[in-house]
């Protein structure tokens, strides 16, 4: 499989109007007295895998957030499929919701109930399917992720991929428009982490979704990913192609991208001169 | 200094009460549609009332024997040990049984269930079901609630029921209490406004003790030891309540 092969052509910059269906304009967002985002903008184009990066810690799932009305900007806008959030109900937000599957870092399955269970969840919350129509597609989606065995399954007998995989089932059975994948390749041993990044291209792909994946893992997001924003220092620092920002000759995406441990992120978290410090005595 | 720290606590004091009365009321809301899946509700009656039925058995036994050996102790002081079913059965029925069952209740369903919710935050379960566009409340937070409120009166019935028999226990069989005097001048003596007083109270413990549990496991900071600070809260929280509202409804009776 060539990377990116049948990507289509255009830059985050260049989207037009009609094809953008989540818009961050400006955003501005603080915990307490950390300031988060200053003036952050992304635009999440229609059928492409749009991947968000950055190092640790500079918010890449508080963006996840926003765009999914977990959180407000104290400033700017977040427009959904024509919506400013600022502006919907909690039942409006949740209509929006519907539209979108999220997974989460560590799956985030429902441990009292079983895989089936977990995957029938949104199905029989949503929908009165007749429970032969709800076995159906719960056994399909489990199929598409490979994990039509371990329908019977209890969350905790799963592997950290197995349950990722399982959340994903889960995340595509309403059938979403968009799919929002929040650190799929964390902790992922090689062969999990090629599933997932198959499945991804392959949902993409197959079921003309639009995609967001949130991650640091740059190898891996280049393979799929057709539009990339690198946000660093509050706001997106660098944005367009993965081939782009790997030639880019800003400091802080050449340093992100080469996974160099120090350059325009530091590595030492700001403290007093070292030499000071260590004959200060602890003072 | 000490007046700001005081307002402080003041103005803590009243953001806490805001909240969870809010939280009482979108509790309250979500109760009626929550009641549309029984099986939920069933569930969460079972947990919090039938796995505490050991806990709760055990201790109506001690305690109503206890309650055999003082009361005989005293009463026979006046030569009167055969009211001793009277006053086991009113100390039972308007305050021990309601409110040790309650303090019970706290320690050992109130935990679970903020333990169990506060978990499913640490976790991001509340989270995954907002995203699939289902409200928490309805689906984790109200079945609990109306789990604990149901099971909190037919907990305090079977501490009464159990009580009465260790009084008898210890009156009748241990310390000769005539077993006819025993029975019979509980029944002439024990009025149903009594045993209202009772069920009253139990209600509202079983209220007051199942908010605090959901509401401080639906705010517990998402780690180890936000969950374990929240179950601590809900301990401490629900034991002061229990008591206040005891007095509060004792005094309104009398």
């Amino acid at each position: 499989m060539v990377a990116g092969s049948g990507r289509r052509s255009g830059t985050p910059a260049q989207a037009t109007a009609s094809d953008v269906i989540i818009e961050v304009r400006d955003v501005h967002y603080g915990v307490a007295t950390r300031r988060i985002f200053q003036g952050l903008d992304i635009k999440v184009r229609k059928g492409r895998i749009t991947a968000i990066m950055g190092p640790s810690g500079t918010g890449k799932t508080t963006v996840l957030r926003l765009m999914t009305g977990q959180i407000e900007p104290s400033q700017g806008k977040v427009v959904v499929w024509g919506h400013d959030l600022a502006d919907l109900s909690r039942s409006g937000i949740y209509a929006l919701r519907k539209r979108m599957g999220m997974l989460f870092q560590n799956g985030a399955l429902l441990t009292d109930i079983d895989v089936f269970e977990n995957v029938a969840f949104p199905l029989r919350e949503h929908t009165d399917l007749p429970e032969e129509l709800i076995r159906t597609l719960v056994l399909t989606k489990l199929h598409a992720v490979g994990l039509r065995g371990a329908a019977y399954l209890m969350p905790a007998e799963l592997s950290g991929g197995m349950a990722r995989r399982v959340a994903l089932a889960r995340a595509i059975v309403m059938d979403p428009e968009v799919l929002i994948y929040d650190e799929p390749f964390v902790g992922l041993d090689p062969i999990s982490l090629g599933v997932i990044l198959r499945l991804i291209r392959e949902m993409n792909e197959g079921l003309g979704l639009t995609s967001i994946v949130v991650s640091h893992d740059v190898r891996e997001l280049a393979t799929i990913a057709h539009d990339s924003y690198l946000i660093s220092g509050g706001k997106v620092v660098a944005s367009g192609t993965p081939q782009e920002l790997a030639s880019s000759g800003l400091d802080v995406v050449r340093q992100f991208m080469n996974g160099s441990a120090d350059g325009a992120v530091p590595f030492h978290y700001p403290a007093p001169d070292y030499r000071k410090d260590l004959l200060g005595g602890g003072e | 200094m000490s007046a700001a720290l005081e307002e402080n606590l003041i103005v803590r004091f009243l953001r806490t009460l805001g909240q969870v009365t809010l939280f009482f009321f979108r509790l309250l809301a979500q109760c009626v549609p929550a009641l549309g899946r029984p099986g939920l509700v069933i569930h969460q009656i079972y947990n919090a009332g039938a796995r505490s039925l050991i806990i709760i058995m055990l201790s109506g036994l001690f305690v109503g024997m206890v309650l055999g050996l003082q009361g005989f102790d005293l009463l026979q002081r006046f030569g009167s040990e055969d009211a001793l079913g009277v006053a086991a059965a009113l100390g039972l029925l308007k305050e021990l049984g309601p409110v040790v069952t309650a303090l019970l209740f706290a320690g050992r369903a109130g935990t679970s269930l903020t333990s169990e919710i506060g978990l499913m935050r640490a976790t991001d379960q509340l989270t995954a079901m907002e995203m699939m566009a289902v409200d928490p409340m309805r689906y984790v937070a109200a079945p609990r609630f109306i789990g604990g409120v149901v099971a909190m009166p037919l907990l305090v019935a079977i501490f009464n029921i159990v009580g009465l028999f260790g009084a008898q226990l210890v009156g009748v069989q241990l310390m000769g209490v005539d077993t006819g005097a025993f029975w019979s001048q509980m029944q002439s003596s024990v009025e149903l406004g009594d045993v209202t007083e009772g069920i009253i109270k139990s209600v509202a413990f079983g209220f007051a003790c199942s908010l605090i549990a959901v509401y401080e496991g639906y705010h517990a900071a998402p780690t180890a030891e936000g969950v374990g600070l929240a179950t601590t809260r809900t301990v401490v929280a629900s034991s002061v309540l229990t008591l206040l509202i005891d007095y509060m409804l004792t005094a309104a009776f009398l």
